[in-house]
């Protein structure tokens, strides 16, 4: 009863087929149906390389592809591999493009995916898109191509306008989910709202908390109150108080909240309702938006903070103690992120507070300020350690720092599988000993055997890479910037982390020596990205005439010298050399 | 092709350093010794310049006098725009000061003080009384500042004085215009319920 006689045949005629069928206790169907269950794609890829059933298996069961890097495949392999999928997460720049080291127009851009999908997968639900370039025309193709879209989720990208969700908003009709993060986009005001027809009621995620313009409130309570299914709602800054009360009201199911502004003068009887709105929201785990907030009005959330998991403060500038006052009705806090408006004394409360505490972001509210009496230090952070022993994942902006702080924090917390610290000052020592930096990240990898992620600051030496090639052997992503002291470091690392997978580094002191050391290791990678070192056009010539199935792209600056290969990027990829890359993007 | 220094204390690279600055300037109290890149970059065969490159740009961590404006390195720290363009806003209106004139009743001349600086009425009427060195009290709303012999006013938007502590804050803080401590008989008069 085979569904898909072609496919049969395909197996049946191959030349392995029938010895391998031999060894097949149970028919294809099975196996199918085994593996449909199976969704991490890591999982999938490993299964796909057990035999070539398995892997014709693996291939005609998924559902959902995951294309860490948009260049390493083309839509054609992709669709040619995978017949059925409905749903697709695309990344594409490099990280560090975030951080507006990559300029514009370099790529990435979604449309010419779009139009294989449209052939090949015209029944596509879902599309998470990372660091891609995306235009309003296709964002209208998307809305139009596809008749059971469903999820749009777009993260740090750029290039589209509030046209663009107009677009979606007006022709997806089976839309359950708009999820608009942090993009480079384009806010020509807030009508897209309105394009949601008024027979629309799918939607259960709706984010648009990083748009800036006014969106009609009278359209986004009549689409809140008709949409049953909606568990998730992030609204912009433009909602006052008053209306997110409103909004509560009608959805108290809501799992994921993401407030307005926080700051209204209330009368005594809004402030009641809106405590009694917050307090019928039984389901709350997530809470971020919070802008302005105060201790003034941070009381009305306590009757919903008991089953809060997530807590997004970090566009709330919280000082100390109005941090402590709320984090005392969040027991059961897993993720925090706050800003350093709150200072070393609202850490030491975050420790005392949130046993429970896996995940910790600090960022700074003034990343420029040079002076140096803001924003937390190191002993914030050692106290969290010592109140969150479960700490896994941290992220933390600050100016100073000790290594021996971090031998502390590391001996409490051992389970981190993500440590990203950054010492805002490029370069600067441990301020007590006036000591590089080095002991702190050793501490690191040789106490957390767990670490999958890790960034480094300060002033290091080759002393941390000889750390990291030495004990950190789960490692898996790898940021460096202004760090070590020559070409053994890098050669370090590479020679030494088997599981790396990416790698960035900038302004450092690495030359040709070693990125050609790590000519092996960088087809099992998917990127390296190396800005501002040492390298030169021809290192970089010599490694993409070794290593033929790897994309070596150079940018170069305008004023620099010819020989400096000012900023590298090189990937593994079964696609061959990028056809779209503009004229400031060489592949060697 | 090796090019960097070799960062560790107590090897003396200082003295064979290669550097295009000019001489007699000390680098040795600088925190951090990267040559920020901007455009300019040296070429592989020389030394790693420690010191300031050719752009106007760069760092001179060797100045210890006062903290100069720090060149904002490309993409450091590493926050996404929208972060960042978060707070500027942010930022900018709290730099710009509320300064207004305070005069008291015999002082031969006035003083101006900045109402963004205090958070609230205790901070500011503390203030107050250390810069003229007197007391005024806490202030009821039944009764004003009894006890003292001066009281806190101001001059309102309308031009009309009040008493300092009716309002809430933030209002006082848009509708203040001067400020005057009177004392005496005058004073007892806007805080006495006779």
């Amino acid at each position: 009863m085979d569904p898909n006689p072609k496919r049969r045949k395909e197996s049946l005629d191959s030349p392995d087929s029938s010895e391998s069928n031999r060894f097949l206790p149970f028919p294809d169907e099975v196996l199918e149906r085994v593996l449909s269950l199976m969704k991490s794609h890591k999982d999938r890829s490993s299964v796909s390389l057990v035999c070539k059933d398995w892997y014709n298996a693996e291939r005609w069961s998924r559902t959902h592809v995951f294309i860490g890097n948009c260049y390493s495949v083309s839509p054609e392999i992709v669709a040619r591999r995978f017949p059925k999928i409905r749903s697709v997460t695309l990344k594409g720049k490099p990280r560090f493009s975030d951080f507006n080291l990559v300029p514009q127009n370099w790529g990435a851009d979604i449309h010419s995916w779009l139009v294989l999908f449209a052939s090949a997968y015209p029944f596509l639900e879902e599309l998470r898109l990372k660091r891609m370039a995306v235009t309003d025309e296709s964002l209208e193709f998307l809305a139009t191509s596809f008749p059971n879209f469903k999820a749009l989720s777009l993260l740090s990208c750029e290039g589209f306008s509030t046209d663009g969700l107009a677009a979606i908003a007006t022709h997806c009709k089976n839309l359950t989910e708009l999820d608009i993060q942090e993009n480079g986009m384009e806010d020509s005001g807030g009508g897209w709202l309105s394009c949601f027809p008024e027979n629309f009621t799918s939607l259960e995620v709706l984010n648009f908390a990083s748009l800036n313009s006014d969106v009609s409130f009278d359209v986004l309570e009549r689409l809140v109150t008709r949409c049953k299914s909606l568990r998730v709602l992030k609204v912009n800054k433009n909602i006052t108080l008053e209306q997110f009360q409103r909004l509560l009201v009608r959805a108290p199911w809501l799992t994921e909240l993401g407030t307005g502004s926080f700051q209204q003068e209330l009368t005594p009887r809004q402030y009641t309702e809106l405590e009694s709105a917050f307090s019928n929201c039984k389901n709350l785990h997530t809470l971020s938006g919070l802008w302005e907030a105060t201790l003034l009005y941070l009381p009305v959330l306590f009757p919903a903070c008991a089953s809060l998991t997530f807590l997004n403060l970090s566009y709330a500038t919280l000082e100390s103690g109005e941090l402590a006052t709320l984090l005392a009705h969040c027991p059961n806090l897993r993720r925090l992120w706050v800003l350093d408006t709150v200072e070393d004394k609202g850490l030491e409360a975050v420790g005392s507070s949130c046993p429970l505490l896996e995940e910790l972001r600090v960022f700074p509210v003034d990343p420029f300020d040079p002076d140096i009496l803001h924003g937390v230090t190191e002993s914030g952070f050692v106290a969290v350690s010592y109140g969150c022993r479960r700490l896994r994942y941290v992220l933390y902006f600050c100016r100073q720092m000790t290594n021996a702080a971090v031998a502390t924090i590391v001996q409490n917390c051992p389970d981190f599988t993500h440590f990203r610290l950054c010492i805002m000052e490029p370069g600067r020592p441990d301020y007590l000993t006036n000591e590089p930096m080095d002991e702190a990240f050793g501490a690191v990898v040789k106490t957390c055997t767990k670490l999958q992620r890790l960034a480094v600051s300060g002033l290091l030496t080759d002393l941390t890479f000889e750390y990291i090639g030495k004990y950190a052997k789960n490692l898996e992503t790898l940021s460096v910037a202004f760090a070590g002291s020559s070409d053994w470091g890098m050669q370090c690392v590479l020679g030494g982390c088997p599981k790396l997978r990416k790698l960035e580094i900038r302004d450092s002191p690495f030359g040709n020596e070693a990125l050609l050391s790590g000519l092996e290791k960088y087809e099992s990678m998917r990127s390296l990205w190396m800005s501002a070192c040492n390298v030169t056009m021809n290192g970089c010539r010599l490694l993409a005439r070794e290593m033929p199935r790897l994309n070596v792209e150079v940018m170069k600056e305008d004023e620099s010298d010819d020989s400096q290969a000012d900023k590298v990027y090189v990937y593994r990829s079964v696609a061959g050399p990028r056809r779209d890359a503009p004229p400031f993007v060489l592949t060697l | 092709m090796e090019g960097g220094v070799v960062y560790e204390s107590g090897l003396n690279l200082k003295a064979t350093e290669l550097r295009l600055g000019l001489p007699g300037t000390d680098e040795s109290e600088k925190q951090t010794t990267f040559n920020i890149r901007n455009n300019k970059r040296p070429s592989p065969d020389t030394v790693e310049d420690c010191g300031s490159s050719g752009s106007s740009d760069d760092k001179h961590g060797g100045h210890e006098t006062a903290p100069a404006a720090k060149a904002q390195v490309v993409g450091w720290p590493p926050i996404r725009s929208y972060r960042k363009n978060s707070f500027q806003a942010k930022k900018i209106e709290v730099e710009t000061g509320i300064y207004v004139k305070v005069s008291m009743d015999g002082a031969p001349y006035l003083r101006k003080i900045d109402l963004k600086v205090y958070k609230g009425y205790p901070e500011l009427l503390k203030a107050l009384e250390n810069m003229f060195k007197l007391t005024i009290g806490e202030y009821s709303e039944r009764e004003g500042y009894k006890g003292s012999e001066y009281a806190p006013t101001y001059e309102d938007k309308d031009g009309d004085w009040m008493l300092v502590g009716d309002v809430p804050w933030d209002m006082f803080m848009s509708s203040c215009k001067r400020l005057r401590i009177m004392r005496g008989s005058e004073a007892r008069g806007l805080g006495c319920s006779i």
